[in-house]
């Protein structure tokens, strides 16, 4: 242990320990900005780059940034002093003066950490005034919008997109006053080989990153009478939004969602959880298929978009692998296009999808052209959890004080193996469920495969089912998802099933939840909420769930037809590495 | 032939010299990038084309060699008479001159030619005479201009590679360690850190994979001294790179050289080939089990890739710029292994240390800063060049004496250290001998040896203004300060040079650069303030003139000055003629007049005008 003082107040820390982690444990705030920290998956940003946390050192000639300054022992460290106060005064002062002062019209108004600073400061007056950068706004995409005049080069994006993700499309160009973030080439986004996890949008603190926003794409649809318009939410959306409006992380909100979704004025509140036990019964056959013919093993799952566009780019040789399936989003929008909108006597075309996603990939996703049939869109709308709190908000919903409704029927009925995709590991032991009972003709008792829970980025487990071994690995974040293929490459590792998610920890932590500012903890509870819900759910098996009974009996026939195939299944292309 | 052993490398620098000696005079011709420039080649060939038609092939021997050091009279060369010591310098050289010079012996002065006094011109080696004007001393630069750059037995004659030897067959690791740590070398870089420790704590790292890297991404503005030594004796570097790859542990070395050297990497690439022929380089060095090998990166142009950080991100294909230090290099360097990054003037001087000792190197210079510092001479000197002094020369020795005072009779004002990160020094500081602490009391810095001097016709916000361009140009842009701050500060100064100015601006100038040195990132954040902050030290009054009285004293700052016709014009009209907006008027033969709310301030009509009837106020 290492012995200093932090404002006269002795503290000992481990060796190792920066001077920003010995203040926090006396609980003295050093206020930060590029430095950033998310424990539970061992990752921490510290490029000391913004220079906010610079402290005094007794005996340094020169101030200290807090967040990168290894602690000594006998070491002196003030934090208030004149001098540092001064120092931090300016270098906001600085960042100030080369960023537009537009908060009220901002994306991140009210989440921006510079604005907090600026608050917290109390810095009212910009001293040194000049020339600021003025760059073309990237709206190229379908998912996220880059707006460098806000970019301050805290890199945070580049943690997220390089060493997290190993995407690597986000890097620092130009130099000096010129120096920003930005693709290669300053190429527009949609011409990257980016995915659209969004995670560089989590960690961006100021407006430079955000979610292309379809809100009022949505607030059209709803006021055309001319068309039906039903909404479908993700699981994960329900364990996060209620932090928009102030209830606690972790708290399950499916109730009050459906609710503020029927105020908002949708036809029909479905669930993206039916189409994931839809999913599920796909996606095991295609497993069981795979396992009992011995050929292109492992599965790799196939439900998130941005792992998807990952594989596409980075493991083109590998395009095999996935699951055909489509992901639960796609399926639900084909099946309300088809099966939902003949029950109702709605022609395709004049129904709207709305999507409710934790993501901004889903975006991306819905746009892709092997989505559409005759020209119609599976999926129109794709909002983000945050966007969806913005209009509720908007409409002057009281969220936390709705009662709680009912999802509509049929595509509103779902299983707890449903709800849990919205964590890492979730999908697979979803269809763990499912595979078990199948391939033992049996129904299982126990279905909680605690192995592949968790927020660790690569687990493993070997399940035993009947006389089969069946060897699955469930990764979160593309860094991790690149390790394992490699392994699997290289001839290192043998799975007969794997689930990939872009994001770690999965989708509770997509790009288009509510910032988690860092703080792990939000994280875990959105988990723990997930398996809650899953374990307070009557029916825990997709295979159970009576309306995919219904749908397979009335119109798909059985997993794995040919109709199924034509409208729940798909393919991947092999896309340019750079 | 493999020279595997001390008993080998005898011999064949035995034969060398042996060979050089057979012909003793000599024309040595300065053929670095700045003699080539300047028109070596032309004089090299009629050298070569009047030995031939002379039949003098045998009797004299033309060596090409590197930089002399005597920028401000290329082409240069020195006929010498290696027998006898004679010797003779000859500046402003044209293929003209080249038949008087033939036939003039060594030591005396051929007809029509311009020659220089030898005073600034001493190798280690060589017995300096007991002249108080001799002020060189020469230790990195001993071989350049000296020997040929492209010829392994020329450096070879020269005790080359003999340190290396004795390293490696006489001494452990930790005694060449010991020993460059009693010679009390500092990183010629800039930053003085004392280069014995900075190997200690290489070595210290557990055994495996160390590089050692030499840091030739030579950049400040008037600086050239490393393209001088790789230009001039690439071997020196070579081998000091492989003492102390022995003495660390390291058994990779990477040369960090700019691509806007391509001679220098040329020589560099040849010395390399050579050494691995010879087997001075490569696998078992000299019979001893140590293996040693150097590959060439090249620097796409980042000033701030000097900061070794940066360097090494920019090694590995990074962005180059600077991280947060620790880790130190020494611990987690190149590919995260441990790595020594030196200068290329500090390795010049390491075969020197182990050949002659440590206490032979503390002899000279001062305690705190012991040996040699070469400095780049240029700016308003007279002798613009290449001088290597001790530690402790008074910089009115450097610049009165071997820069021979300010060109055309102008007045002395100050001198910029340090290159961009550096201050200017004044007059009243010209007697303080110079070495890395002196000069950091002075407001500036060593740098990297950079010496810029201005006379009474450069505007200090001026130059302080053209060395923060500079670093605005240069920084990476990572960190706040460097990146806005540095933005502003230059701002400030256009204010101020455009006249609008304040007394506000300046106090908050004053504050800004405070603020830049305490929280910059790295050395170039840190230090890009000094410049402004020593001008508004020793020339308070300059800015005050700027900015209560709207006057540029030193009549550069264009919005600050007009020009006026005297009654001293005769009314030719050649400044109307060549004014280029047109905006003098004037009957022939009677005074004319300028409409100064149409003067760009070009400047034209004052310099054209044969009557000095325009005047600058």
């Amino acid at each position: 242990m290492i012995n200093l003082t932090v404002n006269d107040r002795p503290v000992s820390v481990p060796e190792g320990s920066t001077i920003l982690e010995a203040a926090r444990k006396l609980e003295i705030r050093i206020p930060t900005l590029c430095h950033f920290k998310l424990d539970c998956f061992h990752v921490e940003h510290r490029s000391g780059s913004c220079r906010i946390c610079v402290v005094e050192v007794e005996g340094r000639p020169n101030l200290a940034p807090a967040c990168c300054t290894p602690v000594a022992e006998g070491m002196k460290v003030h934090t208030n002093t004149l001098r540092a106060i001064n120092a931090r005064r300016t270098i906001l002062d600085l960042l100030l003066s080369d960023h537009p002062k537009d908060c009220l019209v901002c994306p991140k108004n009210l989440h921006c950490r510079l604005q907090s600073l600026a608050q917290e400061m109390g810095l009212h007056h910009i001293l040194y005034k000049g020339e600021q950068s003025t760059y073309n706004k990237d709206l190229s995409s379908r998912a996220i919008a880059r707006d460098l005049d806000k970019c301050i080069m805290c890199r945070r994006c580049e943690t997220a997109c390089n060493t997290i993700q190993t995407v690597g499309v986000l890097s620092g160009v130009n130099r000096g006053f010129d120096a920003v973030v930005a693709p290669a080439e300053f190429k527009p986004l949609a011409e990257t080989q980016c995915v659209f996890c969004g995670q560089c949008v989590q960690a961006c603190p100021v407006g430079a990153l955000s979610e292309i926003s379809y809100k009022y794409d949505v607030w059209r649809a709803l006021d055309d009478p001319s068309r039906t318009v039903v909404v479908q939410t993700a699981p994960a959306v329900r364990v996060a939004i209620g932090e928009e409006f102030g209830l606690p992380p972790g708290s399950i909100s499916t109730g009050k969602l459906v609710a503020a979704l029927k105020l908002l004025g949708f036809d029909k509140v479905f669930d993206t959880d039916f189409a994931a036990d839809l999913t599920i019964m796909e996606e095991t056959t295609e497993l069981i298929e795979r396992i009992r013919s011995g050929r292109n093993l492992p599965i790799l799952t196939s439900c998130c978009p941005g792992w998807v566009k990952f594989l596409e780019h980075q493991f083109p040789e590998l395009i095999y692998m996935p699951s055909s399936a489509k992901s639960p989003q796609q399926m639900f929008g084909a099946i309300a296009k088809t099966w939902y909108a003949d029950r109702i006597g709605v022609k395709p075309e004049k129904m709207t999808v709305v999507s409710i996603m934790p993501c901004l990939s889903k975006k991306y996703e819905a746009s892709r052209d092997e989505f559409t049939r005759d020209g119609v869109p599976d999926v129109d709308i794709v909002l983000s959890t945050r966007e969806l709190a913005d209009m509720i908000r908007e409409a002057g919903i009281d969220f936390a004080a709705l009662e709680e409704a009912p999802y509509d029927a049929p595509l509103g009925e779902s299983t707890g193996a449903a709800v849990i995709f919205g964590a890492s590991g979730g999908v697979l032991e979803a269809a763990l469920r499912t595979a078990a009972d199948w391939l033992t003709g049996t129904s299982l008792e126990s279905v909680d495969f605690e192995a592949v829970r968790g927020l660790e980025g690569i687990k493993e487990a070997v399940v035993k089912i009947g006389d089969l071994e069946l060897k699955a690995a469930v990764c979160s974040g593309l860094g991790n998802a690149r390790k394992l293929l490699e392994k699997i490459k290289r001839g290192e590792a043998q799975y007969h099933a794997i689930e990939i998610m872009a994001c770690p920890g999965g989708c509770l932590n997509g790009g288009g939840q509510p910032y988690h500012r860092g703080d792990s903890s939000v994280l875990e509870r959105r988990m723990e909420a997930l398996y809650r819900a899953d374990r307070e759910l009557p029916r825990r098996k997709s295979h159970e769930n009576p309306d995919i009974q219904l749908l397979y009996r009335e119109f798909l026939q059985e997993p794995g037809s040919h109709i199924a195939h034509e409208l729940l299944h798909t393919h991947y292309f092999k896309r340019k590495r750079w | 032939m493999k020279i595997d052993s001390v008993e080998k490398l005898r011999a064949r620098a035995a034969s060398a010299r042996e060979a050089a000696g057979r012909v003793p005079v000599k024309i040595l011709i300065s053929m670095g990038t700045c003699g080539l420039a300047a028109g070596a080649q032309p004089v090299r060939q009629a050298l070569r084309d009047e030995i031939a038609a002379r039949n003098l092939g045998n009797s004299l021997e033309v060596v090409e060699v590197g930089c002399m050091g005597l920028c401000h009279c290329e082409p240069s060369l020195i006929a010498w008479n290696s027998a006898t010591g004679a010797a003779t310098i000859y500046g402003d050289v044209s293929p003209q001159q080249i038949p008087a010079i033939l036939e003039t012996a060594p030591g005396e002065i051929a007809a029509g030619t311009r020659t220089l006094e030898r005073t600034w011109y001493y190798p280690e080696f060589e017995e300096k005479p007991d002249d108080p004007r001799v002020l060189q001393s020469r230790i990195v630069l001993r071989n350049t201009g000296r020997l040929n750059p492209e010829s392994l037995d020329s450096y070879l004659a020269a005790d080359g590679y003999a340190a290396l030897a004795r390293a490696l067959t006489q001494m452990t690791p930790a005694e060449v360690i010991d020993e460059i740590v009693r010679s009390g070398l500092r990183g010629r870089g800039g930053g003085g850190f004392p280069t014995g420790r900075k190997w200690q704590f290489a070595a210290a790292q557990p055994a495996g994979e160390k590089f050692m890297i030499c840091n030739a991404d030579e950049g400040d503005p008037g600086a050239f001294m490393d393209r001088a030594v790789l230009e001039g004796d690439p071997h020196a570097v070579l081998e000091a790179m492989a003492i102390g790859g022995y003495a660390t542990g390291a058994s990779n070395g990477v040369i960090y050289i700019r691509a806007e050297y391509p001679l220098a990497v040329k020589r560099l690439e040849i010395a390399i080939r050579q050494a691995e022929e010879a087997g001075l380089l490569g696998k078992n060095i000299f019979g001893s089990g140590f293996d040693f090998s150097i590959e060439i990166k090249y620097g796409a142009g980042a000033f701030v890739c000097g900061e070794e950080t940066a360097l090494i991100h920019s090694i590995e294909g990074c962005r180059g710029e600077p991280t947060f230090k620790p880790p130190f290099p020494a611990v987690q360097g190149l590919w995260k292994r441990p790595t020594v990054v030196n200068n290329v003037e500090t390795y010049a001087c390491v075969a020197a240390i182990l050949r002659k000792g440590a206490d032979w190197f503390r002899s000279i210079g001062t305690p705190g800063s012991p040996g040699t510092k070469v400095f780049a001479l240029a700016g308003k000197v007279a002798r613009v060049g290449l001088v290597e002094v001790p530690m402790g020369t008074k910089l009115r020795d450097m610049i009165f004496e071997l820069g021979g005072g300010i060109k055309n009779g102008r007045r002395f004002k100050a001198v910029q250290t340090g290159g961009p990160s550096g201050g200017c020094i004044t007059e009243a500081s010209l007697d303080v001998p110079i070495d890395y602490e002196s000069l950091k009391a002075l407001g500036s810095m060593m740098g990297s040896g950079g010496m810029i001097v201005m006379d009474e016709d450069d505007c200090m916000i001026n130059i302080a203004r053209f060395f923060l361009e500079f670093t605005l140009d240069e920084s990476c842009g990572k960190c706040t300060p460097c990146r806005i701050g540095n933005r502003r500060l230059y701002e400030m100064l256009c204010e101020i040079c455009d006249g609008r100015g304040t007394m506000d601006t300046l106090e908050r100038l004053k504050r800004l650069s405070a603020v830049i040195k305490d929280t910059a990132l790295c050395g170039l954040g840190q230090t890009s303030p000094n410049p402004v902050l020593s001008t508004l030290k020793n020339f308070e009054d300059e800015y005050l003139a700027h900015i209560r009285d709207n006057r540029c004293p030193a009549g550069v700052c264009p919005n600050l000055i007009h020009y006026e016709i005297t009654e001293r014009c005769v009314g030719c009209g050649i400044c109307a003629r060549q004014c280029p907006v047109g905006c003098i008027a004037g009957e022939r033969k009677m005074i004319h007049q300028i409409d100064q709310a149409r003067c760009v301030k070009c400047g034209v009509c004052y310099q054209v005008c044969k009557f000095h009837a325009v005047e600058k106020c």
